[in-house]
């Protein structure tokens, strides 16, 4: 149990390139239908973001008249232009707002997360176990089911169409409190907690300096998987929110989408906005990869 | 020196007895409060408040007395709601839609998964890395974009494989009436293969060598090797990953949404949710709340069974 999740996620590979497994089996024909059969899943994953690419340079007319997966006349610059000044300047608004739904309610349920699963891990008490049940149980609720009465809640007490709406359910992550937990109990050592306790530390400091520090790794994890799930969730915008400066930039450009029909210079910027929108994801998953790969071999830790 | 020091760190107790009893994780030690409730309160109010909040509105019907314009007034109407839930052809057609959906994509998503995984687990290191990050990309992408995405792909008036395959003789219309829930099934397969791949990768490289070398010294192949070694050993991955999908199947929303603003053929009650979800539009608020409680459950019913079925022959 040494060593944070990353660590061992890598050693592990480290051990496994270095031992050799398909030494002497693997005959040179294997190894090329193999490498065939990945090379044709790369394409399938990699093919519809490359037309993304490609289209998000083009012109209004080329995107329905050029073949698709070449480019044409270079129009990145004046979209990109059209893009952010299109209704004072919606698309950067809706980009924030979605930062914010989700930079923020992710920090703040990861935390949230973290003090429970530390709580459900390094304290026993009663009820702890059935406490811990209903948590998970929530993991297997649909989050959809949830969207509706939340609605109606929401309308009695005047919250929706408010940032709040959006923001507060979003907070909650009951499979972070699942993953807090395994955390915790693998890499918060009992010894540490004691004697940091013996140094008279309060419960509260010891969780901020031993517990949370400890469990930094695993947090952003926790973080950037809340992160993806609330930038993602579209349900919850579509139901709640009715004006548009408060939509999250799926919602702003599903709009867009559907209007296509009654002005189609809307569709350009609905392929250069999709783009625009999905790099910021991309290189955050690129920069902490070795966060989440160690956050999956964590999740199938059970 | 050591003498005096070790009997404190080995038997802490002996050291300072009342504050260890109370420091000790346990007994009387209350702190945990402090440290779940500002999990607890959020997660009621969100998630069982609701919950709560549903079953009850399912219970009750709203009727208005003298004609259309009359008063409107809820009162209790038992398992009415249910009733109308249970005999409305719509959402019985749309939760077979679903499961026919969810027998044929999980299976095939997962069994793509699980190829690529022990392909990766088994060829060089090289080109790994970059087969990994491609797989998994398509996840760091919204459903929304995806569907948007593909909605082109698919379309028979933009998409470049519409074209390509109608050179070759083959006309096909992704968006058709019959094809449409299969096109939406890649959709999703696209989106998540990459996710589940790497989590029963991640499993497959948890497996100790020691395994392997048994394996090897009884004379099995590679093929061998990894169909009676590598996938048993992995099942408790595959069981995470199919109950994540089963509930992933159930809800789909977004994507036949998406669809639905470029094409006829997907009906308002196309899915469960997306009749809930229209029919609260139409504020039918107490069949909506039904629908949602019949879905959540079945969800819940679904995946735990699922869970249970399969915990034993994963040796969970």
């Amino acid at each position: 149990m040494s060593g944070s999740l990353a660590q061992r996620a890598s050693r592990a590979q480290a051990s496994a390139r270095q031992d050799g497994r398909r030494s002497t089996t693997d005959s040179p024909l294997a190894i090329g239908i193999a490498m065939v059969l990945l090379i044709i899943a790369a394409v399938y994953f990699l093919v519809p973001i490359y037309w993304l690419v490609v289209n998000a340079t083009k012109t209004q007319p080329d995107l329905i008249g050029s073949n698709g997966f070449l480019f044409s006349t270079w129009n990145l610059g004046r979209n990109l232009s059209d893009l952010f000044s299109r209704s004072d300047g919606i698309f950067l608004r809706w980009g924030l707002n979605s930062l914010l739904y989700a930079g923020l309610g992710a920090a703040v349920g990861t935390f949230l997360s973290a003090m429970a699963g530390y709580a459900l891990a390094k304290y026993s008490f009663r009820g702890r176990e059935a406490l811990f049940t209903l948590i998970l149980g929530g993991v297997l609720v649909p989050a959809t089911a949830l969207a509706l009465p939340l609605f109606l809640i929401f309308a009695r007490v005047g919250l929706t169409d408010t940032y709040w709406s959006v923001f507060l359910p979003s907070v909650v992550s009951p499979f972070g409190v699942y993953l807090s937990r395994i955390f915790a109990a693998a890499s918060v050592p009992d010894e540490l907690i004691d004697a940091a306790r013996l140094d008279g530390a309060s419960e509260w400091r010891v969780f901020v300096t031993v517990g949370l520090r400890l469990m930094s790794p695993a947090l952003v994890t926790i973080f950037l998987f809340q992160f993806v799930v609330i930038w993602n969730n579209f349900l919850l915008p579509l139901i709640m929110l009715r004006s548009s400066e408060l939509w999250p930039i799926t919602y702003g450009l599903f709009s867009w989408q559907s209007q296509v029909s009654r002005d189609p210079s809307l569709q350009i910027l609905t392929v250069t906005g999709s783009l625009v929108s999905v790099i910021p994801l991309i290189v955050t998953f690129l920069a902490l990869q070795r966060y989440w790969q160690a956050g999956l071999t964590a999740g199938s830790d059970r | 020196m050591a003498t005096v020091i070790e009997p404190a760190t080995a038997d802490p107790s002996a050291g300072a007895p009342a504050r260890r009893r109370t420091g000790r994780p346990g007994r009387s030690n209350r702190a945990w409060i402090g440290f779940v409730l500002p999990f607890l309160v959020p997660f009621v109010l969100f998630y069982v408040v609701p919950i709560c909040y549903a079953i009850g509105q399912s219970l009750t019907k709203t009727e208005r007395t003298g004609g259309i314009f009359g008063e409107a007034t809820t009162r209790f109407a038992g398992l009415e709601q249910y009733g109308r839930v249970f005999s409305d052809p719509g959402f019985r057609e749309g939760v077979g839609r679903v499961l026919l959906f969810g027998v044929v994509q999980v299976p095939v998503m997962l069994g793509f998964a699980l190829l690529l995984a022990l392909l990766l687990d088994s060829t060089a290191a090289r080109l790994n890395r970059f087969f990994r990050i491609a797989y998994f990309l398509p996840y760091a992408i919204p459903g929304v974009i995806a569907a948007l995405m593909w909605a082109f792909l698919y379309s028979p008036q933009l998409s470049p494989i519409v074209k390509a395959l109608d050179d070759g003789g083959i006309g096909i219309d992704f968006l058709g009436s019959g094809t449409i829930l299969w096109s939406i099934a890649n959709v999703v397969t696209w989106t998540y293969t990459g996710y589940n791949m790497l989590i029963i990768f991640a499993a497959l490289q948890a497996i100790p060598q020691s395994v392997y070398e048994a394996a090897k010294v009884d004379g099995a192949g590679a093929l061998r090797t990894a169909w009676s070694i590598k996938v048993p050993l992995v099942l408790p991955a595959l069981v995470l990953t199919a109950v994540f999908s089963i509930i992933g199947t159930l809800q789909l929303f977004t994507e036949p949404v998406v669809f639905r603003a470029i094409s006829t053929n997907v009906p308002s009650d196309f899915t469960p949710n997306l009749l809930a979800f229209n029919t609260a539009s139409a504020n039918n608020y107490p069949l909506a709340a039904a629908m949602s409680v019949v879905l959540a459950l079945a969800t819940f019913i679904l995946s735990s069974t699922f869970l249970r079925s399969t915990s034993k022959r994963a040796g969970l």
